[in-house]
């Protein structure tokens, strides 16, 4: 079970991670969800992985399963699915206002008379909003 | 069981929603609760200040549970300062605010400011490893209301990447705070601390890698490079006061490292210690050179302020690095220090900004505006404070960093570039101030935009701040007296520990 578990987290954070490094941001939401649920499975299991057992000292069983790492899995789901839902609409904002899902922002480094002469032009290409 | 210890986490707390809720359709009263309400957080610090200086480690635990079962909140030297300096800038942020009128170009900008306090003071105070956790997602999730205030195309672009961020920092917390429990069966620091020194020598690893992880995160949060590529793109599209307000964010971070890597992770945890120092002096260094390098490099005044800050934090976490009392407490003077100039500067890039129509704040020299000759005064100020010539704190808390590197094993590369990087940083504000201020004589016209609501206010929101640069410079004696009986506290961990599980716990 140890190994099912391990190597479910280790593909989870890795395919997570190179969905993050992306340039767009439904990639770079998508991975970060995949990030929080495999950190979600981590924090299950630093209790240690136990079956059949109750979460409180009992008499009836001869151990127990440490309720602690999933009152903190609790705390972790909450929290990851918010700024999930807080992170999707933003970029979706910012899609829309700016016509481009890219992730990067450009340094705004133009003097005053550059800009003015960018905007004076047509800019339909310079903005690159490629759809 | 002292109440007062958790007025700065439930005031805020209780503050916001009345805002939101009840008050949500008038910015006046909205303005005046969220002016008392800082007012009174003010107040409440000091009294926690004279509180924590007076005695050992206070402890407040949650609903009367026992220490390392319940959470617990901890006041001590440490803490008290890092609310006092909270609340004083929040004060200042919040007159700016108002007075500039930044609170009137988006919806609840108040009710964030609230939450945000909340969070940072939470963080603070806690004494247990996964609310602090809590309390940065606290602080994150109203930073990221606050940063993206007013709206805009920028803006909202560059809030997408701080939150992509910020919730990669929050799930390396998550895994770093996962493997701490595993090893050691809590979460609480002072019970940590104990468990740490007592580690079986197969889990050793373990726990140092859970501990490096965690100096990943607070890393993140203090812009070490090279996890500092967030903080100018961020800073530099959010609004003013919000920016000033994040110089505190930073902040915890460098507080964070400060209080784990002390109290968990210090000398006496044995086989449970960290390279901490290894890793953090050659980051810290590689910080300030970069950051240095930023400030001479950039051509807005907002995007400088930004270099100028991460700079301000590789020098902090320079003196944090060394991890002995003396540095420790060149660490916080620099710390308090480096809070205020970088929010004035902050603040005085928005009043130049603001007077210079379509130039805003870039470098380059625009016709002669509203108030140039006070501005240039200000900025001056300022500029000399966070470059570090005398005589404002930053000479001091420099001189301190410097003393207390003096015998360190790298002392010679250490001196080399703090000294190398100060000259580095008085060209770039030079440069900055003259093409400011200075060539605006050279062209022709004046720009005459219409200044704020009350324009003496924010100036003098913005002064009050370079006037607390000031006091500390004044009251140097007595307020580095305070930083070292404050590391002296840090450095002796069995106070606290005793203090959080009482006096049978032998810390």
């Amino acid at each position: 079970m140890e190994l099912l578990v391990a190597s479910g987290i280790g593909a989870m954070t890795a395919s997570g991670i190179y969905l993050l490094l992306r340039g767009r941001t439904f990639p770079v939401i998508v991975g970060i969800a995949l990030l929080s649920y495999a950190v979600n499975v981590f924090l299950f299991s630093t209790g240690g992985l136990t079956i059949d057992m109750p979460p409180v000292l009992s008499e009836d069983a001869d151990g127990y399963t440490d309720p602690l790492p999933q009152a903190l899995v609790l705390t972790a789901i909450v929290i990851s699915f918010g700024m999930s839902a807080v992170i999707t609409i933003l970029a979706l904002r910012a899609y829309l206002e700016c016509g481009t899902d890219e992730v990067d922002t450009p340094e705004q480094d133009a003097t005053v008379e550059e800009e003015e002469s960018v905007s004076a032009q047509p800019s339909d290409a310079a903005r690159g909003d490629t759809p | 069981m002292n109440h007062w210890i958790i007025v700065p986490v439930v005031l805020p707390a209780m503050l916001a929603p009345l805002l939101v809720l009840a008050v949500r359709h008038s910015l006046p009263l909205q303005r005046t609760f969220s002016a008392l309400g800082v007012a009174v957080l003010v107040a409440v610090a000091v009294g926690l200040l004279a509180v924590a200086a007076s005695g050992p480690p206070q402890l407040y635990e949650l609903g009367d549970w026992p220490a390392p079962f319940g959470i617990v909140l901890v006041l001590d030297r440490l803490s008290a300062l890092m609310l006092l300096l909270t609340s004083l800038l929040s004060a200042a942020v919040v007159v700016y605010a108002i007075s500039s009128g930044w609170d009137s170009r988006g919806r609840h900008f108040h009710p964030l400011l609230q939450f945000q306090l909340m969070g940072v003071n939470g963080a603070f105070l806690t004494g247990d490893v996964f609310n602090l956790f809590v309390f940065f997602e606290v602080l994150l999730i109203a930073s990221y209301g606050l940063m993206l205030h007013g709206g805009g195309p920028g803006r909202l672009k560059a809030g997408v990447q701080y939150i992509a961020v910020n919730l990669t920092g929050s799930t390396l917390f998550l895994v770093a705070v996962g493997t701490l429990y595993a090893v050691t069966g809590t979460l609480n620091m002072a019970d940590l601390a104990l468990r740490v020194r007592e580690i079986a020598p197969e889990n050793a690893a373990l726990l140092q890698v859970g501990g490096l992880l965690l100096l990943l995160v607070f890393g993140i949060k203090a812009a070490l490079v090279p996890l500092h590529f967030w903080l100018p793109g961020t800073y530099a599209n959010t609004p003013a006061p919000v920016a000033a307000l994040f110089a505190i964010m930073t902040k915890v971070g460098a507080y964070s490292i400060i209080r784990v890597y002390t109290l968990v992770f210090g000398p006496e945890a044995g086989a449970g210690a960290t390279p901490t120092g290894e890793w953090l002096l050659p980051a810290a260094l590689v910080t300030l050179v970069l950051g240095t390098l930023g400030v001479l490099g950039a051509r807005g005044l907002v995007r400088l302020v930004c270099y100028a800050l991460i700079a301000s934090m590789g020098t902090l976490l320079t003196a944090v690095a060394l991890f002995t009392p003396a540095s420790t407490a060149a660490a916080l003077y620099y710390m308090a220090h480096s809070t205020l100039a970088g929010a004035a500067l902050f603040l005085i890039a928005d009043l130049v900004a603001e007077r210079r129509g379509r130039f805003a704040d870039r470098l380059q020299a625009s016709p002669s505006f509203a108030q140039t000759g006070l501005l240039a005064s200000l900025f001056f100020l300022a500029a000399i404070g966070m470059a570090g010539m005398p005589p404002l704190s930053g000479f001091l808390g420099k001189l301190l960093v410097l003393d207390s590197a003096r015998g360190a094993e790298d002392m010679t590369l250490i001196w080399s570039v703090i000294l190398v990087t100060s000259l580095v940083t008085i060209l770039g504000f030079a440069r900055a101030g003259s093409t400011l201020f200075w060539k605006c004589a050279a062209v022709e016209g004046r720009i005459e935009d219409a200044p704020a609501r009350w324009p003496a206010l924010p100036i003098a929101a913005a002064g009050a701040i370079l006037a607390g640069m000031v006091a500390l410079a004044a009251l140097a004696g007595p307020v580095t007296g305070y930083f070292q009986a404050t590391a002296e506290q840090l450095y002796s961990p069995g106070v606290y520990i005793e203090a959080v599980l009482g006096p049978a716990s032998g810390g």
